[in-house]
This record gives structure tokens, C-alpha cells and sequence, in this order.
């Protein structure tokens, strides 16, 4: 799974049935030390993630699918969580 | 997923079986700001409506082939979906 930071969303009428209904938000994906690392990622909101919120993002088809509950959904990216906290050790 | 911007078409008659009805479009993979980010990539047409200068996002890897008729077809990305609006709320 990746850290990330919601930083928008994606407006969409046709897509694939397994996108239909599904919020879709753009995020920047965040490096160990929480600064935007760059890249980004469009993924589908479970957890009803507003903008600026850290998130846990899941980047991996079959769990994606899983937490869809449709087993064949071209889907990779799902947004799991919201982040309230990260504490490194080191 | 990411964004990305149709920039024209491939057409291939010689192809492996599974493929066949297919589109292939050629994709400008995008950043968030919509500047293009990288070499074009071949896309599969998964909602069958894509056109050049479509801006759409697409799927990679494996749950590419999941968004085509015929399941488990030999396809490293496919487009999912047609972009209406982006709206960045954190530039």
C-alpha cells in the first residue's frame, strides 16, 4: 500500500461498469517523509477521503477487486483508508 | 490508474487470438497537471467510445485485460474511462 494525499478529483460519464458510482480522486503519492514525491494516482474513494487528506492507497488488482466485491473489475488503485497519524521509529 | 491523452490509432491485422475486434489507440500518458509525462503507450480501448484527443484514464498491468469483452488477453494497459473535468483542488 502507498501514503498519499488527495489532491483532486476526475469527473467521468463513460468509463467501465466497475467505475460507475465510484468517486474518483487524484493523489499525490507521498515519500517516507510525507512531501509529495512527484508522481500521482487515480483512485477510487471507499472511505469518503476530502481534499488534502493523507490516505492509505491500495495499488494491487486483487485486493482492489476484493474490496470492490466485483471479481472482474479492471480497477488497481482504491483509496482504504484516512491517515491520522504516522510516527517513524528511526 | 493514471491520465492520459489519445494521440492517434494502431491497427494490427497480424495479431494473437483473443485480440481480435480490439482497439488499440496510442496514449500520451499524463501528470496531473495534464502535461504530457513520459513515452507514448499503446492502450486498448476498454469502453470502445475512445477518440483521438480524448483525455481519458487507463488501467495497467494485469486488470487491463479484465476491462476488454474477452478476459485474460494479452494487453499491458487499457482505457477505462472517458475524463470530463479535473479538478485539482492542491496544485
Amino acid at each position: 500500500m502507498k501514503l498519499g494525499r488527495v489532491s483532486g478529483t476526475v469527473v467521468s460519464t463513460i468509463c467501465a461498469p466497475a467505475y460507475a458510482k465510484h468517486k474518483l480522486l487524484i493523489c499525490d503519492l507521498l515519500d517516507d517523509a510525507e512531501t509529495p514525491s512527484g508522481d500521482y494516482l487515480i483512485a477510487i474513494d471507499r472511505v469518503g477521503a476530502g481534499p488534502g487528506e493523507r490516505v492509505l492507497i491500495l495499488d494491487e488488482g486483487n485486493s482492489a477487486r476484493q474490496v470492490l466485491a466485483r471479481p472482474n473489475a479492471p480497477v488497481r488503485a482504491v483509496i482504504v483508508g484516512i491517515v491520522d497519524e504516522v510516527h517513524r521509529s528511526a | 490508474m493514471k491520465l492520459g491523452r489519445v494521440i492517434g490509432t494502431v491497427v494490427a491485422t497480424t495479431q494473437v487470438e483473443g485480440l481480435a475486434g480490439v482497439r488499440f489507440l496510442l496514449v500520451q500518458p499524463l501528470g496531473k497537471d495534464r502535461k504530457p509525462k513520459g513515452r507514448a503507450i499503446v492502450a486498448a480501448d476498454g469502453v470502445a467510445m475512445a477518440a483521438p484527443d480524448d483525455l481519458v484514464y487507463y488501467v495497467s498491468s494485469r486488470e487491463a485485460s479484465l476491462a476488454l469483452p474477452e478476459p485474460f488477453v494479452p494487453v499491458d494497459d487499457a482505457i477505462v474511462g472517458l475524463v470530463d473535468e479535473v479538478e485539482l483542488t492542491v496544485p
